[in-house]
C-alpha cells in the first residue's frame, strides 16, 4: 500500500494555476524529493497535503484513506506531519516547552479535557532524552527567540519528528542555513527512522541528490518528471528549466 | 403603503449616516489593519463641534466642514503620535484607540453637559416634500443623496485614482510599496484622517435627526461594528450594504418590536456569522 | 537569557509571599473597618473576575472586549434566583454558574467562527445584546433600575452571613477556591496547550491539537469563573444593574489585566487591586473616572505594555545584567 497518493491534484487562486492535474504515489519509507525552480508550485502542494488550504480539484489519500477534506489537525492525528518553510515555534516559550507540547499532541493529551495531574514527569524526561540525542540539551531553558537561527530551524524539524509520525513533510529544511549549519541538519535528516515516510522540498541540489530515492519535478504547477536520482540528473528537461533560469 | 414608503425611506436615511461611520472604520481597518475604536468618539465630537460652529456662525455648510476637518484633524495627531509606532500590533492599537474613546467621552461631558442636544436642519431641507401623496422631511432625502455622493466619491478615489492605486499597492505589499517610493507612512494617516472625517460627517449630518447626546459614541461605534460584521470589514461596498441593512433592520425593528430593538440587529449579524464569518464581501 | 523557568529560589520567594497573603487576608476582618473590608472584598472580587480574564488574554492570546457579560449574567441569574425563587445560596449559586457556562458556549460558538479584529467587535456585540436585555426587560431584569435587596447567602436555616465578617470569609473562601482551580487550569496540560495557540496557532494544528476545541473550552471556563465573580459581586452589593454588563466593565477589567500584566495570573490580580484602589481615592475627588481610566490605557500602552508585572521583571533583569 502506498503511503501517500497524490490523485490529480489542482489548485488555481484567482485564475492562477498553480497546481495543474498533479498525481503521484509515495511508497512507504521512502524518501521522496520535490524539486522545481521557484514558482513551481511545491510549496503550494506541501500546503494541500497538509490541509493548510483546499485543493481546487483532486484527491489526497494517507496509506489509502481519503484526508481530502480533513483539516490539519486530523491530518496530524493519523500520522502526517509537517514542518514550515518560515520556522513556526512557539518562541516565547522554552526549548524544552516546545518539545513538550509536540509530546504531548502525540500521547493524546490533545483532548481538551483537565487532567488532575500535573506536567507528566515521564514526558518531561523523553523531552529531555530527545534533546540530548539532538545534542541541543544545553538550550533546553533558553527561550525558543533567543536561540540562533540555525538552531531554530533545527527545532522546526525536530518538533515535527518528535510526534513519530508516519509521513513526514519537510519544507525546504536548509533554508537560510549557513554552510556551516546544514551539516548538523542533514545527520538530523539521514537519522530518520527508516519506517517514516519523507516528502521534502529541498532548492539545495546536492542535498536533494544525497538524500534521495526517488524525485518528483515540478514546474509551473505541473508535474514535469519523476524518477531515481540518476534518471533526474541526466534528464535533459530537467537540466533546461534550471539553466533557463539561471 | 405610505407607511412601508416612510419607514423604508427612514431606515435608509439612518443606514447611510451608519454607512459614513462604517466606511470610515473599514478604511482604516482595509489600509492599516487598525480596528478604531476611537471612531464612536469622532462621530460624537463631530455632532457636537457641527453644533458648536452652527451656534457661532448660522451657517450649516460650515458647520459640517468645519467640524469634519477639525476632527479629521484630531484623527491625524492621534494616528501620528500614538498609533504610528504601534504599527500591525494589535493590543496597544486597541488600548490606545480605547483609551481615547473614553477620554473624549468624559471630555464631551465636561463640555457640553448631560443633556441630549438639538441641532436644527438648514433652511434649505427644513421643510417636506410631497410625493406618492404622502410627505416626507426633505432633509431625510437630502441625507441619502448626500450619502450617496459620498459613497460614489470614495469608489473614484479607491479605484479610479493614482492615490487609491498607492493606496491599494500599500496595502497588498507595503515594502515593495515603500521601495517603490510610495509615502506610506503618510499615506496611513492621511487615510486615517479621512476615516475620521468620514465619522465626523456623520455625526454633523445625523445631528439634526439623532440629536446630539452623551453616549452615543458607543452607540454609534456598536452599530457601525455590526455594520462591518454583516458588510465584510474593508469593504466600501460591505459598508454600504451592510449600513442600509442595519439602518433599515434597526428601524423596523424598532416599529414591530420595540421590547427587542437589539434582536433585529444580533439575528442577523449571528446568520452571518453562521453562513459567512467575513461578512458579506470581507476578504477572507 | 531564559524567558520562562524561574530558579528555585524565586519559587521558594513566591510561596512564602502566597502564604504571607493568604495570613494577611485571614486576619483582615479583626483589623480593618466594615468600609475598608469591603473594599478588600471587591479587590478579592475583581482579582478573580480579572484572572479568569487572563487565561483568555494573557494564556490563550484571545483578546476580548465584552467579557462583562459573563460577570454580569450570573450577577443576575444569581440575583433572580435569590430574589424571585428564594433559592439558597447553595442552589443559585452553582445553577448561575452554569447558566454562564450556557451563554458562554453560544457566545463561544458564535464568536469563535472568527479571530483577530472581528473576534474583538463580535465579541463586543453580543455582549451588548446581553446589556440590552438586561436594560429592556424591565419586568424581568428591573431594566435601569435594577435589582434591589438582594439577600445575603444563607449557609443553612440558621446561619445567615449577615455579619461583615462571616460574609468577608465566604467570599475568600470562594475566592480562593476559584484562584486555586485557576491556577490549576494554567498549569495543566490544557494550559499549556493554550499557551502554545498563543504562540503559534498553525503549529499547535500541525501537531495535531485541535485548536477550535481548545478556544472554545478557554473561553466557557474562563466565563464561569467571571461569573463566580459576578454572582459573589452580586451578593456582596445587594443589588445588580445593567452596569454589571457594559462597555465600561468589560473595559475596567480589560485594563486591570493589561495594567497588572497579563499572562501571569498574579498580574490581574494586582491590576484589579491598583484599579479598586485607585477608583476609590479618585472619585473622592472627580467624577471624570473615564478620563482617568483613558489615560491609564494610553500610558500603559505606550510605557508598560507587559504591565506592572512586566516592568519588574524587566527590572530585575536588566539588574541582574549589571
Amino acid at each position: 500500500m502506498t503511503a501517500l497518493s497524490v490523485i490529480d491534484i489542482s489548485r488555481n487562486f484567482e485564475g492562477v494555476q498553480a497546481l495543474d492535474h498533479v498525481s503521484f504515489e509515495v511508497a512507504p519509507g521512502e524518501r521522496r524529493l520535490i524539486i522545481g525552480p521557484n514558482g513551481a508550485g511545491k510549496t503550494t502542494l506541501f500546503n494541500i497535503l497538509a490541509g493548510s488550504y483546499a485543493a481546487s480539484d483532486g484527491r489526497v489519500a494517507l496509506f489509502g484513506r481519503d484526508i481530502t477534506g480533513l483539516p490539519t489537525y486530523a491530518r496530524a492525528r493519523l500520522g502526517l506531519s509537517r514542518t514550515f518553510q518560515i520556522t513556526n515555534l512557539f518562541y516565547r516559550l522554552t526549548v524544552l516547552e516546545n518539545i513538550l507540547l509536540a509530546l504531548q499532541a502525540g500521547r493524546g493529551a490533545a483532548s481538551p479535557v483537565l487532567r488532575l495531574l500535573q506536567q507528566d514527569r515521564t514526558l518531561i524526561a523523553r523531552a529531555d532524552a530527545l534533546l540530548e540525542q539532538w545534542e541541543l540539551s544545553e538550550l533546553a531553558k533558553h527561550a525558543a527567540q533567543d536561540i540562533s537561527y540555525g538552531q531554530q530551524r533545527q527545532l522546526d524539524i525536530l518538533l515535527a519528528m518528535a510526534v513519530e509520525p508516519k509521513v513526514l513533510l519537510l519544507d525546504e529544511p536548509t533554508a537560510g542555513l549557513s554552510a556551516a549549519e546544514v551539516p548538523r541538519v542533514l545527520t538530523i535528516l539521514r537519522s530518520l527512522p527508516r519506517d517514516t515516510t519523507v516528502l521534502m522540498i529541498e532548492h539545495d541540489m546536492d542535498v536533494a541528490f544525497e538524500l534521495a530515492d526517488r524525485i518528483t519535478v515540478l514546474h509551473q504547477g505541473r508535474l514535469l518528471a519523476e524518477g531515481n536520482v540518476e534518471a533526474i540528473r541526466n534528464n535533459p528537461q530537467v537540466a533546461e528549466i534550471y539553466l533557463g533560469i539561471d | 403603503m405610505t407607511f412601508w414608503l416612510v419607514q423604508a425611506l427612514n431606515g435608509i436615511s439612518y443606514g447611510v449616516l451608519l454607512f459614513l461611520l462604517a466606511s470610515g472604520l473599514s478604511l482604516i481597518f482595509g489600509v492599516m489593519k487598525i480596528l478604531n475604536l476611537t471612531h464612536g468618539s469622532f462621530y460624537l465630537l463631530g455632532g457636537y463641534f457641527g453644533l458648536v460652529v452652527l451656534q457661532e456662525t448660522g451657517s450649516f455648510i460650515l458647520a459640517v466642514l468645519g467640524a469634519s476637518l477639525a476632527i479629521a484633524l484630531i484623527g491625524v495627531i492621534i494616528e501620528r503620535f500614538f498609533l504610528r509606532r504601534f504599527h500591525l500590533q494589535q493590543l496597544p492599537q486597541v488600548l490606545v484607540t480605547f483609551g481615547f474613546l473614553f477620554i473624549f467621552s468624559d471630555i464631551a461631558t465636561v463640555i457640553w453637559g448631560a443633556n441630549p442636544q438639538t441641532m436644527p436642519r438648514p433652511e434649505l431641507f427644513a421643510g417636506s416634500l410631497q410625493f406618492a401623496g404622502f410627505y416626507y422631511p426633505t432633509y431625510r432625502l437630502f441625507i441619502i443623496g448626500f450619502g450617496l455622493c459620498v459613497a460614489t466619491f470614495l469608489w473614484w478615489l479607491q479605484d479610479g485614482t493614482r492615490v487609491g492605486a498607492m493606496l491599494r499597492a500599500s496595502v497588498d505589499n507595503e515594502e515593495i510599496a515603500r521601495a517603490l517610493g510610495i509615502n506610506v507612512s503618510l499615506l496611513f494617516t492621511l487615510v486615517f484622517g479621512l476615516g475620521a472625517f468620514l465619522a465626523a460627517l456623520g455625526g454633523v449630518m445625523g445631528g439634526p435627526i439623532l440629536g446630539v447626546y452623551p453616549g452615543a459614541d458607543f452607540e454609534v461605534l456598536l452599530l457601525g461594528f455590526v455594520v462591518v460584521i454583516i458588510g465584510g470589514l474593508g469593504s466600501l461596498k460591505g459598508a454600504l450594504v451592510g449600513g442600509l441593512a442595519v439602518g433599515l433592520l434597526d428601524n423596523f425593528g424598532k416599529v414591530f418590536f420595540p421590547e427587542l430593538a437589539l434582536f433585529t440587529i444580533f439575528a442577523p449579524m449571528a446568520l452571518i456569522l453562521a453562513i459567512r464569518p467575513a461578512g458579506l464581501f470581507g476578504r477572507e | 537569557m531564559s524567558a520562562a523557568g524561574a530558579s528555585s529560589s524565586v519559587k521558594s520567594r513566591g510561596s512564602a509571599a502566597l502564604l504571607l497573603t493568604i495570613l494577611v487576608l485571614a486576619v483582615l476582618p479583626y483589623l480593618l473597618s466594615t468600609y475598608y473590608l469591603g473594599l478588600v472584598i471587591e479587590i478579592l472580587i475583581f482579582a478573580l473576575f480579572a484572572m479568569s480574564l487572563d487565561l483568555l488574554i494573557g494564556y490563550t492570546g484571545m483578546a476580548s472586549l465584552g467579557y462583562a457579560a459573563y460577570f454580569g449574567v450570573a450577577a443576575y441569574a444569581v440575583g433572580l434566583l435569590a430574589m424571585k425563587l428564594h433559592w439558597s445560596v447553595w442552589l443559585a449559586l452553582p445553577a448561575a454558574l452554569i447558566i454562564v457556562g450556557l451563554v458562554a458556549t453560544l457566545f463561544g460558538l458564535l464568536a469563535l467562527r472568527t479571530r483577530g479584529s472581528y473576534f474583538l467587535m463580535i465579541t463586543l456585540a453580543l455582549s451588548q445584546v446581553a446589556w440590552g436585555i438586561a436594560f429592556g426587560w424591565r419586568s424581568l431584569t428591573g431594566g435601569d433600575d435594577g435589582l434591589p435587596n438582594i439577600p445575603r447567602p444563607e449557609l443553612a436555616a440558621d446561619w445567615p452571613l449577615a455579619g461583615d465578617r462571616s460574609f468577608y470569609f465566604f467570599i475568600l473562601l470562594l475566592v480562593g477556591v476559584g484562584v486555586l482551580l485557576l491556577a490549576h487550569v494554567v498549569t495543566s496540560p490544557f494550559g499549556f496547550a493554550l499557551r502554545g495557540i498563543r504562540e503559534s496557532e498553525t503549529r499547535m494544528q500541525a501537531l495535531g491539537y485541535n485548536v477550535w476545541r481548545y478556544k472554545l473550552a478557554a473561553f466557557i471556563v474562563a466565563a464561569v469563573f467571571a461569573g463566580l465573580a459576578g454572582a459573589l459581586y452580586a451578593y456582596y452589593n445587594r443589588f445588580v444593574s445593567p452596569d454589571y454588563l457594559g462597555v465600561f466593565r468589560s473595559a475596567e477589567v480589560l485594563l486591570m489585566v493589561i495594567l497588572g500584566g497579563a499572562g501571569t495570573l498574579i498580574g490581574p490580580a494586582i491590576g484589579a487591586a491598583v484599579i479598586v484602589l485607585l477608583e476609590n481615592v479618585i472619585s473622592a475627588y472627580t467624577e471624570r473616572w473615564l478620563i482617568v481610566i483613558g489615560t491609564i490605557y494610553i500610558l500603559v500602552a505606550l510605557f508598560a505594555p507587559d504591565g506592572i508585572v512586566g516592568f519588574v521583571r524587566d527590572f530585575h533583569a536588566r539588574r541582574a545584567k549589571s
